[in-house]
């Protein structure tokens, strides 16, 4: 069987999503358990250069296919692509970013050559399994919150070739090699199809993303136990004062208190700073799951046996909204 | 033009109280309560504005236990012409793959459309995977993640949907499949004539439960009744489908669920700090000395 580990790079206008690195950088150990190769599929136009940045995390060779018609993803070709190449080589295990690019794709290629497929999972691991008594060597497990975050399961996928999985962006560690390895670039025709065009782009806008909650240093948050949008204003305030980015729960996304673009978790982003500020946060596995790796944690919430004080540094016991402006006085002071 | 709507019952994973998690850590999914999934209702809203202005027809689907029937009468309510509940035992255990299967020959049996809709996903799985698995099986294109249909023309449709740091516009041909995600639009609330009118529609396996013990209704009977009365809901097995019971349920599901672990909360190791001035001093002085703050 092949043993093959593969990573769907993805790229917007060119430029490759920090995800697809980072699942390279965690599938080069999965490849490593399994003694196979990492793989790079690289699909857009003029993305040699961007291919060749796959051998800086480890793939050792890239599978090209680079023509003008795919120069923006698009479901139909894309998918078409990509299930001609899994039909024909059978890696044992496909990896892609849970992006909106990620999960347009994967199910479609999954649905088409009857892959297993689990979506934003939180950690992937080899291991030999036992399961309805047979034993199966070498499975990936796929381990993700499910329920609500209630549980962690471990789903596998024992009797199909192709394993697929997808990621969060941040999930897995960025970790580039000291010195890239020597990989082959493997150019693949695309032969042009009908039914390819049967979806036209007519536009596309893109900002930068203005919200940079990967790369802060420190990041104070807040949840449904904030209260109120008006409530809420205190995180900007607390987040100004010491120079930290705002960010929020799903509870308090769905509230409309915060923007989705600033969610932390399992379904938002992962993050790592040194300090980590948890307002009114109950802190389901999902929360946890996207800031348990910060450095410090500070933990305010009300409810005493809150699931956050599990895994905070500091905590107090209290209503986040009086707390943060008694923070804030005394910091002011302490500047003085 | 004819839309279908896939809709789907989910447990209020929102809403978990310490009742429904059993001591072994796995869920109790018999104490939780059932509800629409909200983006379903969404695509709902967005199937019924177009019967609204371009005429047609809009016929709701849902694959899941009798009880899913609760939701296929939610969509009487809001405005669907038609339901359909899909349900069979051996559909049970099911994961995204074989319910893409189940449904796209659902859809293929009801034929004849223009548009499928569904939410983005679900909110007990949050996958996403059904949508786009059920277009490549009918064969069809997909547009995932939409916000707004912009203009339905003869043989297309353009739409806007979010892509990863904003948004762009695709016009497609139809058949098309589409998900929505929950700010497409507001759905609609029930009116009080439909849900007089709807609230006695039935599946064939209520009416079922209806003639047990009672041998004056025939089952025959009573569909027809509740045929010509136009509250009856379509009820589709596996026979009726003549699908492949190697591809349905378990058996037809890749992925399997190896470990369920109750999430254990871990000990506090924190330092309890006072919600006072005083603790508020400590703790900052600690963050400076650290270098964090200052």
């Amino acid at each position: 069987m092949n043993k093959d580990v593969w990573v769907f790079i993805e790229q917007r206008n060119g430029k490759p999503a920090d995800v697809s690195f980072e699942l390279l950088s965690k599938g080069r150990k999965l490849a490593e358990n399994l003694h196979g190769e990492l793989k790079a599929v690289v699909i857009g136009s003029n993305v040699k250069s961007l291919a060749e940045e796959t051998f800086r995390f480890g793939a050792s060779e890239a599978l090209v296919i680079d023509h003008p018609a795919l120069e923006h993803f698009r479901t139909i070709p894309y998918s078409r692509v990509l299930i001609e190449l899994v039909e024909s080589h059978k890696p044992r295990i496909v990896l892609f970013g849970a992006s909106v690019i990620g999960r347009d794709l994967a199910p479609r290629v999954a649905s088409h050559t009857k892959s297993g497929l689990t979506a934003d999972c939180t950690d992937l691991q080899i291991s030999t399994v036992k399961y309805l008594k047979k034993d199966y060597e070498d499975l990936l497990l796929q381990i993700r919150p499910a329920f609500g975050g209630n549980i962690i399961a471990t789903i596998i996928t024992p009797e199909v070739e192709v394993q697929m999985a997808t990621v969060r962006e941040g999930v897995m560690r960025l970790e580039p090699l000291p010195q890239a390895v020597k990989g082959k670039i493997t150019n693949i025709p695309y032969l042009q199809n009908e039914f390819d065009e049967v979806i036209k782009i007519i536009e596309q806008h893109r900002q930068e993303n203005k919200v940079n909650l990967k790369g802060a240093s420190i990041i104070v948050s807040g949840g449904y136990g904030m209260g109120s949008k008006a409530n809420f204003k205190l995180i900007h305030d607390l987040a100004s004062l010491i120079g930290g980015e705002v960010a929020g729960s799903r509870a308090a996304v769905d509230a409309g208190f915060v923007t989705a673009d600033r969610q932390v978790g399992q379904t938002g982003v992962t993050v790592r700073p040194k300090l980590y500020i948890a307002c009114g946060i109950s802190g389901a596995i999902q929360h946890r799951a996207g800031m348990k790796e910060s450095n410090k944690i500070i933990a305010i919430n009300t409810d005493p046996d809150a699931p956050i004080f599990g895994i905070a540094h500091y905590g107090v016991v209290g209503d986040a909204a009086q707390i943060i402006p008694m923070f804030i006085n005394v910091f002011k002071q302490k500047l003085r | 033009m004819h839309s279908i709507v896939l809709v789907k019952q989910v447990p209020d994973t929102a809403n978990i109280s310490g009742q429904v998690m059993k001591e072994d850590g796995t869920v109790n999914r018999a104490k939780l309560p059932a509800i629409f999934n909200h983006e379903d209702r969404v695509a709902l809203e967005l199937a019924l504005q177009i019967k609204d202005k371009l005429g047609g027809k809009v016929t709701a689907i849902t694959m899941g236990p009798p009880r899913a029937s609760d939701v296929l009468r939610e969509c009487l309510f809001m405005g669907a012409d038609e339901a359909v509940l899909i349900s069979d035992r051996k559909f049970a255990g099911a994961d995204t793959l074989a319910t893409s299967y189940v449904l796209s020959e659902a859809i293929k049996k009801i034929g004849d459309y223009d548009f499928v809709f569904a939410g983005r996903q679900a909110i007990d799985g949050d996958t996403a995977q059904v949508g786009p698995q059920t277009a490549e099986k009918l064969g069809i294109p997909q547009i995932t993640y939409t916000e707004e249909i912009l203009e339905i023309k003869e043989n297309s449709v353009k739409i806007k949907r979010k892509i990863d740091g904003g948004y762009e516009i695709l016009e497609s041909a139809l058949p098309v499949l589409i998900t929505v995600l929950k700010d497409a639009s507001f759905p609609r609330p029930y009116k009080a004539k439909r849900i007089m009118a709807y609230k006695n529609a039935r599946t064939l396996i209520e009416l079922e439960k209806l003639t047990e013990g009672n041998s004056l209704l025939y089952i025959d009977q009573l569909k027809e009744e509740y045929q010509s009365k136009k509250l009856y809901i379509q009820t589709l097995t596996m026979d009726d489908l003549k699908l492949d019971e190697a591809r349905c349920g378990v058996h037809g599901s890749p992925t399997k669920v190896h470990k369920i672990e109750s999430v254990v909360l871990a000990g506090g190791n924190h330092e309890m700090i006072a919600p006072d001035k005083a603790g508020m001093s400590i703790l900052i002085d600690k963050l400076m000395e650290d270098h964090i703050l200052g």
